[in-house]
């Protein structure tokens, strides 16, 4: 599903941002990435996304070499990857219905689909009722739920979250970790970047530890995962 | 492109004149200037271009014949004249005719004068050709292209006139011209610089686009319906003004100027629009898609 082949990122002269990462995370898994700021955590995802371009190595993700795809190309290869961020990143000016429908809206979908989808997605994340609300009428962790429910709507093989409870108390980084536990259930493979040690020690996922561009750990179960 | 997401960026690009009301509203007043401006001078234009065309139809060159020349020389003449592509008209008048002509005007009321002259034409070496032009600033290249004929004599036409009419013409041109350009040029500026905020103010809803897998058409299309949208406004306000103003304008010369009637004949507002109306269009359409065009490939990298 995801495979970096000795991967190596440098964006000036000076320590490289990632140095020779290779990293396998297979269709179905649940994976969180942890690190301190600079370890390289956010360069990853960017290359996933095909944010930035790495100086040396590959990257292939469902089985496509992202080194080949063209810029022209680039949009139907995000389609596959859904993407949640610390900060939300809702538009203001929609509601809650109209930023999830806006996701479909940029791929093309039909309205009628649209129609269809939005509610179904919004009921997976509990916020059915709210579908009239802006995000300045809800709290961090519903704002955080319309940004899941955004990310998954069109049904992404991948959802990359990048410190998805980092702005959040512990009762809703809770229930955001229960719902990205559920979309894992459902087949999505799930990549989380996060700082949050309790949540990783808890949830006895899949652990990657990187410090300074450098993989320095990957355990199975992470449950013994110290920092 | 689907109908939804045709309509989508449609409703986008009118969102984002909204969401910059005063850049927008300035761009769309400099653009309305620019066409009324436009508008004003192109119908100053065909209506002096049209005064000069009927002046032009009633200047004549007329060409004179050497002493004894044969009826063949001057049919051949008259054969090379109407070759020309500036001549409109070439009328032969001949020795008799002119003098006929001469007696009308020198000798009304009073023939029995004339009849004197009965045998004997005074005028018998005057046949001769009035030349009609359809381009009078062709006039000299005309003068010496006859003056080179066999059996021409002379040809004598009014260089005064044609070169007034002529370098007025011209001036007029350059200077709407060199007005329009101006204006054209404040135009492209200023709705650049509302595309420019608009960009600004939507950047992070590009960025989340982009993220999403939104193709680069689809991010930049509400910009360009945007810059066309002002544009579209911009010259459809002004063309309506200027028709109001046109008809209103010709009605009360028409009043209160009765004497100008036949010598300056305004041309019906139907002529004038027919043409105005899409160039103007094009011309407000065009300088909005340019703007937005230009700034987009300068600061929307997607």
């Amino acid at each position: 599903m995801i495979k970096l082949e000795n991967v190596s990122k440098a964006y000036s002269a000076g320590i490289p941002a990632l140095n020779n990462v290779s990293l396998k995370i297979g269709a179905g898994e649940f994976v969180f990435v942890v690190g301190d700021s600079g370890s390289g955590k956010s360069t990853l995802i960017k290359l996933l996304l095909k944010e930035l371009e790495p100086t040396e190595g590959t990257i292939v993700i469902n089985n496509q070499k992202l080194g080949n795809i063209r810029h022209k190309d680039i949009p139907r290869f995000r389609r596959n990857i859904g993407v949640v961020f610390q900060d939300f990143r809702l538009l203001k000016d929609r509601n809650v219905y109209e930023n999830v429908a806006f996701a479909q809206r940029v791929v093309g979908t039909p309205v009628k689909t649209m129609r269809r989808k939005v509610p179904a997605v919004l009921s997976m994340v509990g916020l059915a009722a709210k579908y009239k609300s802006y995000p300045r009428e809800i709290s961090g962790g519903e704002q955080q739920r319309v940004a899941i429910a955004r990310a998954l709507v069109n049904e992404p093989k991948i959802l990359l979250a990048d410190e998805p409870t980092g702005n959040l108390d512990t009762h809703n980084a809770w229930e955001i970790m229960k719902l990205l536990e559920e979309i894992n259930r459902r087949g999505t493979t799930v990549l989380v970047v996060t700082h949050n040690l309790e949540i990783v020690k808890t949830m006895q996922k899949r652990v990657v530890a990187m410090k300074q561009g450098v993989i320095v750990g990957d355990e199975r179960l992470g449950g013994g995962y110290e920092d | 492109m689907r109908i939804s997401t045709f309509l989508y960026t449609l409703r986008q690009g009118a969102k984002n004149i909204w969401k910059n009301k005063m850049f927008s509203l300035a761009s769309i007043a400099t653009m309305t200037a620019c066409i009324f401006l436009f508008g004003t001078f192109y119908s100053m234009v065909v209506n002096f271009q049209s005064v000069v065309k009927d002046v032009e139809e009633g200047v004549a060159v007329t060409v004179f014949f050497v002493d004894g020349a044969s009826q063949e020389q001057m049919d051949e003449v008259g054969r090379q004249i109407g070759k020309r592509a500036e001549v409109s008209k070439w009328d032969f008048v001949s020795a008799d005719e002119a003098w006929e002509e001469f007696q009308k005007v020198y000798f009304e009321g009073e023939e029995e004068m004339a009849a004197g002259f009965e045998d004997d034409n005074p005028l018998a070496n005057s046949a001769h050709y009035e030349v009609y032009m359809n381009d009078i600033s062709m006039q000299q290249s005309l003068v010496g292209f006859i003056q080179s004929l066999d059996g021409v004599k002379e040809v004598k036409s009014s260089d005064a006139a044609a070169h007034t009419l002529t370098d007025f013409n011209r001036l007029i041109g350059y200077v709407s011209a060199g007005i329009i350009l101006i204006l054209l040029c404040v135009a492209v500026f200023l709705i650049s610089n509302t595309v420019t905020i608009g960009i600004a103010v939507r950047r992070e809803e590009i960025a989340i686009m982009k993220l999403i897998g939104a193709t680069d058409f689809f991010v930049k299309a509400p910009f360009m319906v945007e810059g066309i949208l002002i544009g579209l406004i911009g010259s459809l306000l002004p063309l309506a003004l200027l028709y109001y103003m046109y008809r209103r304008i010709i009605l009360y010369i028409a009043e209160k100027f009765h004497w100008l009637n036949g010598m300056v004949d305004f041309l019906p507002v139907g002529t004038v629009f027919s043409t105005l109306v899409p160039v103007g269009l094009l011309l407000g359409v065009g300088i909005g898609f340019l703007g937005s065009f230009m700034t987009i490939r300068k600061h929307l990298n997607v």
